[in-house]
């Protein structure tokens, strides 16, 4: 039982001055999203039955590469912030809630550099 | 984790049930939760068949009756009955509102009252609201200004500027929009929640008021603003349809602001 007052539990540790810079990459990651993905579906349906060697020389077209790197991009960063605040939401242990960040942040990042590195591999070869 | 079934000791058991007196022309079963904390008991959910022609026409004079002439023992607030007080906000029919300003007749069916959802309860319909008044506390809801009063009359404020805290000073701070949240349900012990972040609003864009910077850095924090993801619960439930969603998105506009 705490004999700390209400007001006292409340203000805590104080504001963290932060959680703007993560709304705002929220929202700028869903705005590249609609058209990269817009984008990526059509030029799917283009593709998909296409020969395989018809679909390297289109990711090796330049646009194409810079495209489908900044979708990856987009697609990580904005599922790595969405996912980061469903664990702040549900998740209450401060070491999972530690260890859970870790990870998503971890493998967020060594997802894009795998997409990124494949992406370049095919169009630099 | 977050926790999505009740603990044993809080699950609600079926109670017992009162018929209205023989010849009732309108009877109409209200079903209301039970809870005495120091019976030990689990709570319950105690049936009344009332008959309307004998009370007021809304939920709250339903619950007077039945406090008056079927059993004393039900515990539950209330002051105003006109919808100004808010101390008589319950669940009703599954929706946050106030008791006095919800007719009994728009109910479908059996009328079910539970207290505000996800707050610790006292009694029967009283929840413990402690908390909530403290976060209302935190972001010190007067004018703070470092200009002194002019002497000779009050602090002027044009219409306009007036009229920005319309939709906003209706606030009755009852409690239904912050215990419909989701997000408040999940972390209340460092999200503000809906009610508390209107009335921050409402000293943000009060055009007398000379601590705003000072305003929006104790909100600027991930859990006490940002918590909310506008699931939009607040905006529906609220019985003085004021629209705590937008006064909170326009809080999270102002913070944006601040850094262009």
């Amino acid at each position: 039982m705490s004999l700390r007052t209400a007001l006292g539990r409340v203000k805590g540790l104080g504001s963290a001055k932060a959680g703007l810079a993560h709304w705002q990459s929220q929202r700028l990651s869903a705005l590249c999203l609609i058209p990269l993905s817009l984008w990526f579906v059509y030029a799917l349906m283009g593709i998909v039955n296409q020969p395989f060697a018809d679909v390297v020389t289109w990711i090796r077209t330049p646009y194409v590469t810079v495209l489908l790197i900044a979708l990856v991009l987009a697609l990580l960063r904005h599922l790595q912030l969405g996912l980061q605040v469903v664990l702040e939401d549900y998740v209450h242990s401060p070491i999972l809630q530690i260890a859970s960040q870790v990870l998503l942040r971890g493998g967020a990042g060594i997802g894009a550099l795998i997409a990124i590195f494949s992406i370049l591999k095919i169009a630099l070869a | 984790m977050a926790e999505f079934s009740l603990p044993k000791n809080s699950q609600v058991l079926p109670g017992k049930r009162v018929e209205a007196a023989a010849g009732a022309k309108r009877a109409r079963n209200i079903r209301v939760y039970r809870y005495d904390p120091d019976s030990g008991e689990n709570p319950r959910l105690d049936t009344y068949e009332i008959d309307l022609d004998k009370c007021g026409p809304m939920v709250l004079d339903a619950i007077i009756y039945i406090k008056n002439e079927i059993d004393p023992t039900l515990t539950f607030r209330r002051s105003c009955r006109e919808g100004i007080c808010g101390s008589c906000a319950m669940n009703i029919d599954g929706t946050n509102t106030l008791a006095c300003t919800k007719a009994t007749e728009s109910v479908k069916g059996d009328v079910k009252i539970y207290p505000l959802p996800h707050m610790p309860v006292h009694k029967d319909l009283v929840p413990d609201l402690t908390h909530f008044y403290a976060q209302y506390a935190s972001i010190k809801p007067w004018l703070q200004t470092d200009t002194a009063p002019p002497p000779d009359r009050e602090r002027l404020q044009s219409k306009e500027d007036r009229e920005k805290l319309d939709g906003l000073y209706e606030c009755i701070l009852c409690a239904c929009c912050s215990t419909s949240c989701p997000s408040y349900w999940w972390n209340s012990d460092r999200y503000l929640g809906p009610a508390i972040l209107l009335q921050a609003y409402r000293w943000l864009i009060d055009s007398r008021d000379e601590a705003t910077g000072d305003r929006l850095d104790n909100l600027e924090d991930p859990f006490r603003l940002y918590r909310c993801h506008t699931i939009m619960n607040c905006a529906k439930t609220c019985p003085k349809n004021l629209n705590p969603a937008q006064a909170i998105a326009e809080v999270k506009k102002m913070m944006l602001t601040r850094t262009l």
